[in-house]
Formats: C-alpha cells, sequence, structure tokens
C-alpha cells in the first residue's frame, strides 16, 4: 500500500540503542519498506568486506517473522546461554492510523472538504511515525545482532543475511528440529527461581537486585510516558478542531473582523502542527527508549535465569554424586555430570559478567544519547511556539 | 424610583409582569436626565421589606433554591457543565491555589473608542470577591462580596462594598429582562444554576473540584455584573444602582423555580414558544431578515468553537496529570538505577516534569477562564438577543392585533348605525377612538423596539468583536509564557542530561 523510503534525517530518527554501525566490515541498515495489508516487507541493506559472505553489497526482503524466527533460533542455542539475547522487536502495529482511516471514510459525508483534507493528513503523519518507529526497532535488533563479536558469526544470522529467497520453509523445518528444547530456554526470566537461589558471587547478587527493580519501574515509566505523549496529541487534536471552527465562523463574517479571525485560525493550525511534532518527538526519544530498555532489561532477566538454572543444576549434580558415591554406582557418571555442570555454570558466570557491565554501559550511553536530544528537541519546538506566537500577536494587535 | 417597581408577583397571578409600555418608556427618558435622588432609591429599599435582612439562612424555601435548573422551552440556554462530574482523569491533588483571576475585561478607560453617550466617561470598576460559606448543611449557601469602585455621579459613593448571594444575581437579572428585554433591549443573563456544583459546596466537600466551581462561579458573577454595567441603560437602572449600593436587599424569592413565580415563568416560556411558532410575521425589513440568520450560524458555530475549548480544556487538565504521574514514576526509576550519574539526571528529570506539570495545569486554567468561559457567556449572550428579536415579533403580533381589533370595532359600529341604537352607538365610536389609540401605540411601540433593537445589535457586535480580540492576545500572550518557562526548564536540564558520563 505505502511504500517509505528513509530520508536524510534517518541518523536522528535512529537507534535508542547506541549506534551500532562502527565497524564497517559488516554494515546493515533498513532503507526501505512496503506495506501491504497486513504484512510489513523490510529491505536489508547489507554492506560488507567478511568473506563468509558471498557478495560484498547486497540487498534483501524479510518479513517480521523472518525476524522472530531469527530471534527464537538463537534464544535456543545453548551456546549462547550466556549472552545477552538481544529483544525480537515487536510486531508492527498499524492499529491507530487503521482506525482513523475507518473513522475517515465512515464520517467522510458528514466532513467539510477541508476538515476531511486535514483529517486525512493526520492519517498519514500518523502512519508515516508508526512507520519509523517500527523500522527503528527491527534495524536495531540486526544491529545488535552484527555488532557483537558472537552473534555475528551465527549461522541462522547468515542464512537469514543472505538466503534470496523466501524463508517461510526453512522457517518451518527450523522449528520442528527445536521442538521441546524450545520451551525450556524460551520461558521468561522465572523470578522466583532467581531471587530463590542462594547466590554466593557478589557481583550477581547486586545485579538481580538491580534488575528485578528496575524492571517494574521501567515498565511503569514506559507506561506513564505512553500516556502523557497520548495527551499531547490529544490536546495536538483539539487545536486543530478550534482552528477549524474558527474558520467556520470566519466564513460568515464579511469585515475586518473575518481577516483576524482567519489570522487566528491559521496560528491554531501552526500551534497544532507544532504540538504534533513535540508529541512525536517525545515518544520517539523517551517513550521508545524506555519501551527499548523495558525488553532490554528483561533480557538481562533471562541470563540471570538461565544461569540460576544452571546453578541449580550444578547443585542437584553435587547431589546426584553424593548419592552415587553412597550407593557406589554409577560415580563415574555422576562425576562427569558433576564437571560438566560446573564447566556450564561457569561459562554463564564469565559471559555473564562480561555482557552485564557492557550492558550497562549501553544503556546509560543510550540515555544519554536520547535525553539529550529530546531536550534539544523540546527546546526547539518551544523557541519555535514562541516566535510563532509573538509574530502573531504582532500582526493581531497591528490590524 | 421605587415605586415603580412592581411586587413580586403573587402565586396565581396570572397577568404579565410587564409594566406598561409608557412606563418603561418614562423610565428611560427620565433616567437620560439627572438621576434624581438615588439615595432615595436606596433608602426606601431599605425600608420597604421588613422580612428581608439581606442572606438569611433559614428560610426553608432554600432547598430548592439553588437546587432546581428551570425548565427551559425556548432554545436552550444550557452551559454544559464543565467537570463538575470530574473526569476520570483528574484526581485531586493538594488543592492547589486557584489562578489568580483572570482579568477578561479590559476596565482601562482610554482603550474605549466608543462615541455613544456615557461611554467617555465609563469609570466603573467592579469585583466580586471573598465567597464565604454561610449556615450549614443543604440550607448553606455562599455569599459573595461586591465591590464597586467608581467616580460616576449616579452612585452615592466612590467605593461600595456589599455583599450578594447567587439568588440576588438571579434576581436582579429578572427585574432586568422583565423590565427591559419587551423594549429590544439586550441583557446580558445571569451564570446558570448548578445542582451537582451546589450541592457539594453545601455538603461541605472541601475538594479541590467544589473549590473550583466557587471560583468558576465568582468569575462568572463578575462578569456578569461588569457586561450589565456596560449596558448604558441599565447602568442607569435603579434596580442596578440598589443592588450594587443598598447593604440589605430583598430576599429574590421569584428566582426559585418552584415558587409561584417560577412557575408563572415556565408557563409564560411556554406561551412564548407556541406564540413563536404561530405568529407569521411579514418582514418588511431586509436587515432583520439578515441579522437574524446571522446570528442563528453564530449560534451553531459558537456552540461547536465552545466544545472544542472545552475539550481542550479537559485534554490538558490530563496531561498535566499524566505528566505529574510519569514525573513521579521517573523519580522512582532514577532512585532504582545503580549508575550514580544517569540516577541524578532521571531525578533531574522528573523535577523538571514535575514543573512542567504545573504550567500545563495553568496553562489550562487560562484555557479555561479566558475562552472557554468567555465562549460560553457568548453562547448565552447570543440566546438573549434572538430572544430580542422574538420580542420584536410580539410587538407586531400585538399592533396587528390592534389593527384587527380597530377594523371590528368600525364594522360593528357600522352595524349598529344602521340598526339606530344611540347609546350603544355611543360605546362603539368610544370603543373606537379606543382601539385607534392602540394600533397608533401598536405602531409606535414596534418602530421603537425595531430602532431599539438596531442599536443593541450594533452595540452588541462592536463588543463582541472588541473582546474577542482582546481575549485572544491575552490568550496567546498566556501561550507565550508557557512556551518561556518550557524553554527555561529544559534548558537547566540540558547540562544536566551532558553530565551523564
Amino acid at each position: 500500500m505505502t511504500s517509505i523510503s528513509e530520508d536524510s534525517d534517518k541518523e536522528k530518527v535512529r537507534s535508542v540503542s547506541v549506534d551500532l554501525n562502527n565497524d564497517a566490515s559488516l554494515v546493515i541498515d533498513i532503507p526501505d519498506a512496503l506495506c501491504e495489508r497486513d504484512k510489513v516487507k523490510f529491505t536489508i541493506h547489507i554492506k560488507t568486506t567478511l568473506s563468509s559472505f558471498q557478495k560484498s553489497e547486497f540487498s534483501v526482503p524479510r518479513q517480521h517473522e523472518d525476524f522472530i524466527w531469527l530471534h527464537d533460533t538463537i534464544v535456543e542455542t545453548e551456546e549462547y546461554a550466556g549472552l545477552i539475547i538481544p529483544p525480537a522487536p515487536p510486531k508492527p502495529d498499524f492499529e491507530g492510523p487503521r482506525e482513523k482511516m475507518h473513522k475517515l471514510g465512515e464520517g467522510e459525508s458528514s466532513m467539510t472538504k477541508e476538515e476531511y483534507a486535514k483529517m486525512k493528513q493526520e492519517l498519514e503523519a500518523e502512519y508515516l511515525a508508526v512507520f519509523k518507529k517500527t523500522v527503528q526497532v527491527h534495524e536495531v535488533f540486526l544491529q545488535r545482532l552484527s555488532s557483537h563479536p558472537m552473534f555475528r558469526k551465527d549461522r541462522n544470522f547468515q542464512i537469514f543475511l543472505e538466503y534470496d529467497q523466501d524463508l517461510t520453509v526453512r522457517r518451518k523445518n527450523a522449528k520442528e528440529m527445536f521442538g521441546g528444547f524450545f520451551k525450556n530456554m524460551v520461558k521468561s526470566a522465572d523470578e522466583v527461581l532467581i531471587s530463590g537461589v542462594k547466590e554466593v558471587d557478589e557481583f550477581f547478587e547486586q545485579e538481580k537486585i538491580f534488575l528485578l527493580d528496575y524492571s517494574s519501574k521501567i515498565k511503569d515509566a514506559t507506561a506513564k510516558a505512553e500516556k502523557m505523549t497520548r495527551s499531547h496529541k490529544n490536546v495536538a487534536d483539539d487545536y486543530n478542531h478550534i482552528s477549524g471552527a474558527m474558520n467556520s465562523i470566519a466564513a460568515d463574517n464579511n469585515t475586518a473582523f473575518k481577516k483576524h479571525l482567519e489570522k487566528c485560525a491559521e496560528v491554531f493550525e501552526k500551534l497544532r502542527k507544532l504540538e504534533d511534532r513535540v508529541a512525536s518527538d517525545q515518544e520517539l526519544k523517551l517513550t521508545e527508549l524506555l519501551r527499548y530498555y523495558t525488553r532490554d532489561i528483561q533480557a538481562a532477566k533471562d541470563l540471570l535465569y538461565r544461569r540460576a538454572r544452571a546453578l541449580a543444576d550444578y547443585e542437584n549434580s553435587n547431589k546426584t554424586l553424593d548419592k552415587a558415591r553412597l550407593k557406589g554406582k554409577d560415580i563415574a557418571q555422576a562425576e562427569e555430570n558433576q564437571k560438566q555442570c560446573l564447566r556450564k555454570f561457569d561459562k554463564l558466570s564469565e559471559s555473564g559478567k562480561k555482557e552485564l557491565t557492557s550492558f550497562k554501559a549501553r544503556r546509560v550511553v543510550a540515555f544519554r544519547k536520547n535525553l539529550i536530544e529530546m531536550t534539544e528537541l523540546e527546546i526547539k519546538h518551544a523557541k519555535n511556539s514562541m516566535s510563532l506566537l509573538q509574530g502573531s500577536i504582532e500582526i493581531l494587535n497591528s490590524n | 424610583m421605587s415605586e415603580e417597581r412592581e411586587p413580586p408577583p403573587l402565586p396565581g397571578a396570572a397577568q404579565t409582569v410587564f409594566p406598561e409600555p409608557q412606563d418603561a418608556e418614562d423610565l428611560f427618558v427620565s433616567a437620560a436626565s439627572a438621576m434624581e435622588s438615588p439615595e432615595a432609591a436606596c433608602l426606601s429599599a431599605e425600608d420597604i421589606s421588613p422580612s428581608s435582612n439581606g442572606p438569611r439562612d433559614d428560610d426553608p424555601d432554600d432547598l430548592f433554591a439553588e437546587a432546581t435548573e428551570e425548565v427551559s422551552l425556548d432554545s436552550p440556554e444550557r452551559q454544559p457543565i464543565l467537570s463538575d462530574g470530574p473526569s476520570p482523569a483528574i484526581t485531586p491533588v493538594t488543592p492547589v491555589m486557584i489562578s489568580p483571576r483572570v482579568d477578561v475585561f479590559d476596565r482601562s478607560p482610554d482603550q474605549d473608542e466608543d462615541e455613544e453617550e456615557n461611554r467617555d466617561t465609563f469609570d466603573i470598576q467592579i469585583s466580586v470577591s471573598d465567597p464565604e460559606k454561610v449556615g450549614d448543611g443543604m440550607n448553606a449557601y455562599m455569599v459573595y462580596k461586591v465591590t464597586t469602585k467608581t467616580s460616576l455621579s449616579i452612585f452615592s459613593r466612590d467605593e461600595v462594598c456589599v455583599k450578594r448571594r447567587f439568588s440576588d444575581f438571579l434576581g436582579l437579572y429578572s427585574k432586568l429582562a422583565s423590565k427591559y428585554m419587551h423594549m429590544g433591549y439586550i441583557v446580558p443573563p445571569a451564570p446558570e444554576k448548578s445542582i451537582v456544583g451546589m450541592t457539594k459546596v453545601k455538603v461541605g466537600k472541601e475538594d479541590l473540584s467544589s473549590v473550583e466551581f466557587v471560583e468558576k462561579r465568582r468569575s462568572a458573577l463578575e462578569r456578569y455584573l461588569l457586561r450589565t454595567v456596560k449596558h448604558p441603560a441599565l447602568l442607569k437602572d435603579p434596580d442596578v444602582l440598589q443592588f450594587l449600593e443598598s447593604s440589605e436587599l430583598p430576599r429574590a424569592v421569584s428566582t426559585q423555580a418552584l415558587s409561584g413565580a417560577g412557575i408563572l415563568r415556565m408557563v409564560n416560556k411556554a406561551a412564548d414558544a407556541v406564540n413563536k411558532m404561530t405568529i407569521k410575521m411579514n418582514e418588511s425589513d431586509a436587515w432583520f431578515e439578515e441579522k437574524q440568520q446571522q446570528f442563528e450560524n453564530l449560534d451553531v458555530q459558537l456552540r461547536k468553537l465552545h466544545a472544542s475549548v472545552e475539550s481542550l480544556v479537559c485534554h490538558r487538565k490530563e496531561l498535566s496529570v499524566n505528566t505529574a504521574s510519569f514525573a513521579k514514576s521517573a523519580a522512582m526509576l532514577g532512585n532504582s538505577e545503580d549508575h550514580t550519574a544517569l540516577s541524578r539526571a532521571l531525578s533531574q528529570l522528573a523535577e523538571v516534569e514535575e514543573k512542567i506539570d504545573q504550567l500545563h495545569q495553568d496553562q489550562s486554567y487560562a484555557d479555561f477562564y479566558l475562552i472557554s468561559e468567555l465562549l460560553g457567556d457568548y453562547v448565552r449572550l447570543i440566546t438573549a438577543v434572538k430572544g430580542v428579536f422574538d420580542q420584536r415579533m410580539k410587538a407586531w403580533a400585538k399592533w396587528q392585533d390592534a389593527q384587527v381589533m380597530l377594523q371590528r370595532k368600525r364594522e360593528a359600529e357600522a352595524k349598529l348605525q344602521y340598526a339606530n341604537k344611540p347609546d350603544k352607538l355611543q360605546q362603539a365610536t368610544d370603543e373606537i377612538r379606543e382601539w385607534e389609540g392602540k394600533v397608533q401605540q401598536g405602531e409606535r411601540d414596534f418602530e421603537q423596539i425595531s430602532k431599539n433593537i438596531r442599536r443593541e445589535v450594533g452595540r452588541f457586535e462592536k463588543d463582541r468583536v472588541k473582546d474577542f480580540r482582546v481575549v485572544i492576545i491575552k490568550y496567546l500572550e498566556s501561550l507565550v509564557h508557557t512556551q518561556q518557562q518550557l524553554i527555561k526548564y529544559w534548558e537547566a536540564f540540558l547540562p544536566e542530561a551532558k553530565a551523564i558520563a
């Protein structure tokens, strides 16, 4: 239905996460996306110097479901149990614009031509906003993978990038392979298990306390930010209606007052545009940031969970070994099992520590970047509003 | 002048309260000349009703005083009640000081460039303040202090303070309407009654919504008085003077909906509505036809605009609440954050958002008091204007009826002449003369009211344009102020955000 090409200010729109395209050996971006009915088709553009790829620059179309498949296969790969798996991008949600389009269709007969044109404009703007958001979040997902030393080498990741045909068939096969294993690993962090396990490592103890508390706080903050943004949009909407009402009063007046009213209507129209920008910038910089990190915190919790499970397994293997020694049976097997569990647990702890530390650094940088950008935009919009208003006051006064 | 004031009609009285046209004209004529003894008027008012002691708190009728809404059979003068049934988003926060009174009316005399008779000396300031609750429970009511500062000679003092309750205002309007509306004067309507709002106040709820209600009403009463005295004829009216100056006012019981007067009013309104449908006026004057149509359109458009502005007020309040709630959440997040610098920045963000939520709240008061309430006033004023056009129709009908009657009397006389009954003939001739007089009077009245309406409408349109211009500028200035504050707050926060390391 609609094709959106990213324009030159994509840098500004991009990444609630840090700029992840530092490494030129594998550069990924999503320059284009197509929306037809329910499905969104993203065009993935890859530039690489790695020899593992057949070509050095190419593009490939992918659906949202392909991203989910990739995420799930990575989660299920035991090798990555000690890593924070980048959260899967949420499904594109065009419910808002679709509803509006429906309303527009229904109310067409009862609206004036100007009102209709205005609503259509609004609708297109909203559509564009949703588009930008969903492209951004899918892009960040891929960039997190491409910039991570382990994930970038993942075979499925390569398939995702290179496979020149529809992935649907491959996805189905993969699902069957993983079956039951899937359930255990994908299960969301069991908070009870995490908090119940006795922690000997000070670092992980701190992280656990922090993550559990932080995740509920950030979820709450996200919800409140969403409400705030919605209110801004409502105010913008009202300015729109006020402008329309003033115009219809102006149409009936045929004196100098008419010009005055028309000017007022124009002011409100411009105010509306500004208020809309404030709302959408706030959403992009603040709400999206919080949303993303809510998901990322969840991924970090998942890591803790996997480690906690490994610890539980290790403790169980100890008990089994003791039992075997008592009985005098299967000692060697139990010893081997215990050694493996310990090895796994140590590996998870080691990589987990690294991951969590870099996670914090990443989070701090992302917050800093987005808070600065949001503040600068707020200031910019407020200054624009002020000069618009002051200019209008002058004109109206001189009338 | 008090002798011209008719006592409130007794229950069962079937006549209208309107004084005869001649008296009304005399009223006006004598008002234009030097006003004689306004003190006398005030003094006699104090003498008049021994039962009036200003506001009373044990009148059983008070139960209904502010409780019931009059049944309106005409075009509804309803002003949609604003968030008295509070929208769920509004949670009573710590009772905030209601915003400083927003001055809608520019009272400086140099602002008036009009050339009407007394306009150059229009120097009167009225304020309604200090609402006080009197009494308890369902018999309680609010009393407001009305302060008049003026150098006009018709007032006995430069500065007068009186205490008035809401029904006093309604009573004033009722009297003015009955005196002037049928002459074509646009009498500013008094603020509407509100069951919900007053009940809360009576019951003693000290929460934000009842505080807001009282402030809203106080502001509306002030605007009402200012608009009333802006009218050159009303300013000189003895009832207005008495209202502003007299320390005690006879209790306006006739404003209660279920009183005899109230019922009479309802009956009259019903009669009016029927008349409006049955009178088909031959409009010879295109100006009136055009104007009536214009006001019909304006009515619809203003209501629409008013509704949009009310929506804005509501959403802005929501924005304020949501911003405050986000601020709290951000503070909690900051507390939870273990990176020191980021934690500090988040706490700062929370503080900024808290200040911003207050900003939004203040702006919503400006939205409301500057624009929304003014639009509401004008919606009701337009109804008054339309009423005045209806009065003209009534005058026309009266004139026509007199002509019909005259014709009948003439025919009767002719018949009697033929039948040769001398005594009855004399009576018939007398009657003819009587009705000739009435026809002439009817025509005079009709022309007078037409003239008055033209003048009133001209004045109304000038005022409307002026009001709107002034208010819009004030409102835009309030928006400017908000943006200035926003810039200040965000610029203060920026270094904090940059300091995250």
